[in-house]
């Protein structure tokens, strides 16, 4: 069954007829071509499909796109800015070499974009915590560390 | 896209309650982050899904004139657990609740779908237990409350009829005011990770018979004189104790014998311990699942009464003021 709704994407007001059934990571990546929402697990449990609904960090694929009627969603697509700059997390995933195949990354970008938005700064272990709904196969973690640090963390001491 | 037929968002608790009434083959979802993961496994697939998601009142943490916690069930555990009630009144709640999965799960999950999906293994289960939490159920014939002790009938079934939805969960103020306590998830992972077993112990701490002529005295005198020896175990019994487990039985349960056998003993007694590690083995039933055996999970519901109860004590005698 189709029904229509209206909701924000990175910006733009998308009116979109979507079955009932489908979930926001199908509808993201197959009606509007977002394809920086990756599936993985399809169930929760690995985090790269994970998108901003009204500034909040969720699972794409454990939320149905119905209820994303009225709202605003934000995915990696929609960091760039006008200039085509990249973002200053992205900028430090690329410094860091916080990415190795990617798949992960979207995702991850998309916790920090949220974390940003609280306006606060956290430690390295309150990182950790804030990143536990990710899986990583590639990096081990620490990179992605060092380049959530650089942007979300306490400013460092010059050593001496 | 998910196997279902019809899906309803609801406007109402009404709404809801009428969509449960006609379709039999009809489902509550709160959050989905049960339901559609079930979904996903092939399980209850073709029927309608009758969304609460959107319901406004079903969502916030407030405190009536009496002192009643009234939580809505459709209160994320990020919110709950970040909500200033929650915080001050019961903190233990909020902390077992930022335990579950992660932080995108923590952002959609509901404290409702936590209970009325019948976990034993849910976070927030140890907690309400001793809370002696009641949940107010609607259906098509009015509202009934429910203690949360009464409510799990096995592993996913509650008293919970079909049509029936969960609209407040209620924490009295003799439940909480006075109390400490502390939640403990035992887990092989720090997090995305169900629990192998769930503790919690709360205690209350009162005057030793002693000093219980000067507390029955007058107001102000016993402010006074709790300021002088409230950090000071020799002169605190544990005046209430309440103990509740997740995973150490098919259903969440609370430990009444031993609370029983703890209450009035001197906070200073260092057999307290050895006694709740003892005798909560006698009103466990835990099973053996891939998670751990049932002999680890023995091992773990003794070990984690013991440590539970040490911090709940810590933080009653760490605070003078208390009373
Ligand atoms: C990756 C992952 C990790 C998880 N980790 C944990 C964990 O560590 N600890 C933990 O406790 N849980 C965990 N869970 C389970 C789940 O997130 C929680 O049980 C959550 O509280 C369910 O809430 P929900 O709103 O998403 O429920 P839903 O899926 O919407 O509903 C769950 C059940 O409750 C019913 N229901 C929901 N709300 C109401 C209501 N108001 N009235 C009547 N019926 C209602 C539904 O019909 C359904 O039967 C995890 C889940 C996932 C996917
Ligand atoms: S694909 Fe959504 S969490 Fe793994
Ligand atoms: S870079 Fe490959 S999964 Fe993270």
């Amino acid at each position: 069954m189709l029904q229509i709704i209206n909701m924000y994407v990175n910006g733009r007001r998308e009116e979109l007829a979507v079955d009932i059934r489908e979930s926001l990571l199908e509808t993201l990546r197959e009606k509007l071509n977002l394809t920086s929402v990756k599936k993985g697990c399809g169930v929760g449990e690995c985090g790269a499909c994970t998108v901003l609904v009204d500034g909040v960090a969720v699972d794409a694929c454990l939320y149905l796109t119905m209820w994303a009627d009225g709202k605003h969603i934000l995915t990696t697509e929609g960091l760039k800015t006008p200039t085509g700059e990249l973002n200053p997390i992205q900028q430090a995933f690329v410094d860091e070499a916080a990415v190795q195949c990617g798949f992960c990354t979207p995702g991850l970008i998309m916790t920090a974009v949220e974390l940003m938005g609280k306006g606060r700064r956290y430690t390295r272990e309150e990182l950790r915590k804030e990143i536990a709904g990710h899986l990583c196969r590639c990096t081990g973690y620490e990179n992605i560390l060092n380049a959530l640090e650089k942007v979300l963390g306490y400013p460092k001491e010059k050593e001496g | 896209m998910y196997d279902i037929e019809h899906y309803v968002e609801a406007v109402s608790v009404e709404d809801a309650i009428e969509h449960l009434k006609a379709d039999p083959d009809a489902t509550v979802i709160s959050g989905g982050t049960d339901v559609l993961v079930r979904l996903r496994s092939g399980k209850g697939v073709g029927g309608t899904l009758v969304s609460i998601h959107e319901i406004p009142e079903l969502h916030g943490v407030d405190r009536l004139l009496n002192g009643t916690l009234v939580i809505g069930p459709a209160t994320c555990f990020t919110d709950l657990a970040k909500d200033p009630l929650i915080r001050s009144c019961v903190p233990y709640l909020g902390e077992a609740v930022e335990t579950v999965g992660g932080p995108q799960i923590r952002n959609m999950g509901t404290i409702g779908g936590n209970l009325c999906n019948g976990a034993t293994s849910a976070d927030s289960a140890a907690v309400m237990q001793t809370l002696n939490t009641r949940l107010v159920l609607q259906g098509p014939d009015g509202s009934r409350e429910v203690p949360v002790t009464e409510f799990y009938l096995g592993p996913g079934k509650t008293v919970r009829k079909r049509e029936e939805i969960l609209t407040a969960i209620l924490i009295e103020p003799q439940d909480y005011v006075g109390f400490t306590g502390c939640y403990i998830k035992y887990g092989k992972r720090r997090a995305m990770e169900i629990a192998t077993l769930g503790c919690c112990v709360r205690v209350k701490l009162g005057a030793a018979p002693a000093d219980e002529a000067a507390e029955n005295g007058g107001g102000q005198e016993t402010a006074a004189q709790d300021m002088q020896s409230g950090g000071n175990p020799e002169s605190r019994v544990i005046s209430d104790i309440r103990i509740g487990y997740g995973v150490a039985a098919p259903t969440p349960i609370r430990c009444y014998k031993t609370e029983n056998l703890l209450r009035g003993r001197s906070a200073a007694d260092p057999s307290v311990y050895e006694l709740i590690g003892e005798h909560v083995l006698e009103e466990v039933q835990p099973r053996s699942s891939w998670r751990a055996s049932k002999e680890f999970r023995l091992q773990l519901i003794s070990e984690l009464a013991r440590r539970a109860l040490r911090e709940a004590m810590l933080s009653s005698l760490g605070n003078n003021l208390f009373a």
